[in-house]
C-alpha cells in the first residue's frame, strides 16, 4: 500500500487533491481511498489530507503515520507544522516551491505550482488554484499514470486551463 | 459505473436511485452532505420528489410520518442531537407502521461538544421498534441504502430502518463506488394501511389496555420476520448486482479461537489486525456485526469473543458487549474505544486481542482503569 499525507492550509484545495489523486488512481486500475482529517478548520489554517492507493482493496480508515510520500502545497505550513514527521526512510517530498529545499535522508522533488496557477490565471477567490497542477507532477513521479491524472481532471473541472496547468507541471518539474 | 464518492453522496445517490416521493430533513453535521446532495438533485430535477426543509429533526421525523401514512416512499437523514431529538417521533414511525428510510450519520453526544464517530447516539433508539444495520465501506453504505428501502416497504415489515454510517469515517472518506441500475430490485411502496387524504380518518386513537400489547407484539413480530426479509433482498441484490454482506461479515472466522467483534468502520479495519494476528500464530477472525435490530444469532459457540464497543451504557457496559453477552451466554472481553472520534489503528485493534481478558472491561486511552 503507498501512503500519501497533503499538507496544505484550508480553502487551497488539498482535500480536492486528494479525491483527483483517488479517481486518477481508480482509472490506473488501483484502489484508492482519500480523506481529509477533520478537525476545527478555518481557512487559511494548516490542514492535513490523506490518499492510499493499493492494488487491493483499502479497509484501513486511521490516520497516515508512516507516509510513502508527502505533499507540500503550501511551503509556509513548515514553519509551524513538521512536515517530514513519520516519513518513511528515504520517503519522497514534493513541494510547491521554486527553490528545492534540502531533506537529507529523503528524496524532494519540486515545482513552482503557484507560479503555474497565476501563467494559465487559473485563480479563484484570490487564491491560485494548485490541486489540478498537482496532478502533473505526481504523475511525473509515477504515482499515476498522465492519462488518468488528465481523465480526473476533466471529470471534476470543465475549464481546460486545469489539464493544461498539469501538463506544465509535468514539463517544468525535474525527475 | 464506477468512481470515487463519499460515504454520504452514496447514500444521496441511492436515495435518488429509490426515488422517495418525500424526504424532510434537517442538516446536522456530519450528515449534511447527504441533505444537500438531496436537495440539489431535487432542485436539478434529477430526483421528482417532495424536499420539505423543516425548523427541526422532531418536524423532520413528524413530516416524514405525515407522508408516509400516506402510503408514500419517504427518507430523512440526521446525527447524534439530531435523532435524539426526533426520539419521540421515532417510536411513532415504528408504531405506527411507517417503513421511513433514514440514514444517521453516527456522531458522539455532548457535552463536550463533539461532532465525530460513536454509536451511542443510534444505539438509544435501540428499543424504539427500527430496524438498525450499521455499514463499514462507502459501497456498503450505497448497497444497504437501496436495501434499506426494499426491507422496510416489505408488507411482512412494514417497520422504519436506520442505516447507520461512521461520522467523518465513512461519511466524508472517498472510496470506489459502483453505481447499479436498481430497475426493479424495489418494488413500488404500498402500504395497506395508508390513509386517504381525500376521505379522512382518525389513526392512531386512544388503544387501550386489551389492545395496545397486541401492536406491540406485533412489532416483534414483524422483527423476526425481517430476518427472512433481509435475508431474501440480500440474496437477490447479490444475484442482480454481484456483492452481498449477510446479518455479519464474517472473515477468517471458521477455524478461529478469538472473534473480534465491532460495528461499522472498525469492523472493517479488524480485518487487518487478524491479518497480523495469523502471522502471530493467533487464530483469530473478525464477526462485523452490520444488522443490530433485528439482532442475528452469533456462532459464537467455543470461542473467546473481544468486542469493541464505540458506545457506553453508563452504569452498566459496552451496550455490543452486553447484547452478546445475553443472547449468546458467551464471557467477553468488552472494549471500549473510539469514544467522540478517538483514533483506533488495526494495530491497536490487534492489541485487544493479544491481551484480552476475558471477562473484563477495558476503557482504551484511560489509564490505571479496569
Amino acid at each position: 500500500m503507498f501512503e500519501i499525507r497533503i499538507h496544505s492550509r484550508g480553502g487551497q484545495g488539498g482535500v480536492t487533491a486528494a479525491r483527483l489523486l483517488a479517481m486518477a488512481a481508480l482509472h490506473d486500475g488501483k484502489y484508492a481511498t482519500a480523506c481529509p482529517f477533520y478537525g476545527a478548520e478555518r481557512r487559511g489554517a494548516p490542514v492535513v489530507s490523506f490518499v492510499r492507493i493499493d492494488d487491493h482493496p483499502i479497509k484501513v480508515y486511521s490516520q497516515i503515520r508512516d507516509p510513502d510520500l508527502v505533499i507540500v502545497l503550501d511551503a509556509s505550513v513548515m514553519d509551524v507544522v513538521d512536515v517530514l514527521n513519520g516519513l518513511k526512510k528515504g520517503g519522497r517530498v514534493l513541494i510547491n516551491s521554486a527553490h528545492k529545499p534540502e531533506f537529507p535522508g529523503f528524496t524532494t522533488f519540486n515545482v513552482d505550482l503557484t507560479g503555474i496557477a497565476l501563467k494559465e490565471k487559473l485563480v479563484v477567490a484570490g487564491s491560485p488554484i494548485l490541486n489540478t497542477p498537482v496532478l502533473g507532477a505526481l504523475a511525473k513521479m509515477g504515482i499515476i499514470t498522465s492519462e488518468s491524472a488528465k481523465k480526473a481532471i476533466s471529470e471534476m473541472f470543465s475549464d481546460e486551463r486545469n489539464v493544461k496547468a498539469a501538463d506544465a507541471a509535468y514539463r517544468e518539474m525535474s525527475v | 459505473m464506477k468512481k470515487i464518492a463519499t460515504g454520504n453522496k452514496a447514500v444521496a445517490e441511492a436515495v435518488r436511485q429509490a426515488k422517495p416521493d418525500v424526504v424532510a430533513a434537517y442538516p446536522i453535521t456530519p450528515q449534511t452532505e447527504i441533505v444537500e446532495t438531496i436537495a440539489d438533485f431535487v432542485t436539478s430535477g434529477q430526483l421528482k420528489s417532495r424536499y420539505i426543509p423543516v425548523e427541526s429533526e422532531h418536524s423532520a421525523m413528524a413530516a416524514c410520518i405525515g407522508a408516509s401514512i400516506t402510503g408514500v416512499r419517504t427518507f430523512t437523514a440526521t446525527s447524534s442531537h439530531g435523532l435524539l431529538y426526533m426520539h419521540e417521533m421515532t417510536n411513532w414511525a415504528a408504531g405506527a407502521r411507517l417503513p421511513i428510510v433514514m440514514a444517521n450519520v453516527n456522531r458522539a453526544i455532548g457535552p463536550g461538544w463533539n461532532i465525530w464517530a460513536e454509536h451511542t447516539d443510534a444505539l438509544q433508539e435501540r428499543d424504539t421498534g427500527w430496524l438498525q444495520v450499521y455499514v463499514s465501506t462507502v459501497q456498503e453504505a450505497y448497497d444497504t441504502t437501496l436495501m434499506a428501502f426494499r426491507i422496510a416497504e416489505h408488507n411482512d415489515v412494514l417497520l422504519p430502518v436506520m442505516v447507520n454510517v461512521d461520522g467523518f469515517s465513512l461519511s466524508h472518506i472517498m472510496q470506489p463506488l459502483d453505481t447499479v441500475e436498481p430497475g426493479t430490485f424495489i418494488p413500488p411502496c404500498h402500504l395497506p394501511h395508508a390513509i386517504d387524504p381525500k376521505n379522512p380518518t382518525g389513526y392512531g386513537g386512544l388503544t387501550g389496555p386489551n389492545d395496545h400489547f397486541r401492536f406491540r407484539w406485533d412489532i416483534e413480530r414483524s422483527m423476526r420476520d425481517a430476518v427472512h426479509v433481509i435475508e431474501e433482498t440480500e440474496k437477490d441484490f447479490a444475484k442482480k448486482f454481484g456483492r452481498s454482506y449477510g446479518p455479519t461479515e464474517n472473515y477468517r472466522c471458521d477455524d478461529a479461537d478469538v472473534i473480534i467483534i465491532a460495528m461499522g468502520t472498525f469492523g472493517k479495519e479488524a480485518e487487518v489486525a487478524i491479518d497480523i494476528l495469523r502471522k502471530e500464530g493467533i487464530k483469530a477472525g473478525s464477526m462485523r456485526l452490520r444488522w443490530f435490530r433485528p439482532f442475528p444469532k452469533l456462532d459464537l459457540a467455543g470461542k473467546e469473543v473481544v468486542v469493541i464497543d464505540r458506545d457506553y451504557s453508563f452504569g452498566y457496559g459496552g451496550i455490543v458487549a452486553h447484547e452478546i453477552m445475553a443472547k449468546e451466554h458467551n464471557k467477553v472481553y468488552s472494549v471500549i474505544a473510539g469514544i467522540g472520534g478517538q483514533e483506533v489503528t488495526y494495530d491497536d485493534i490487534a492489541d485487544f486481542a493479544r491481551k484480552r481478558r476475558i471477562g473484563e472491561e477495558f476503557w482504551f486511552g484511560v489509564t490505571g482503569n479496569v
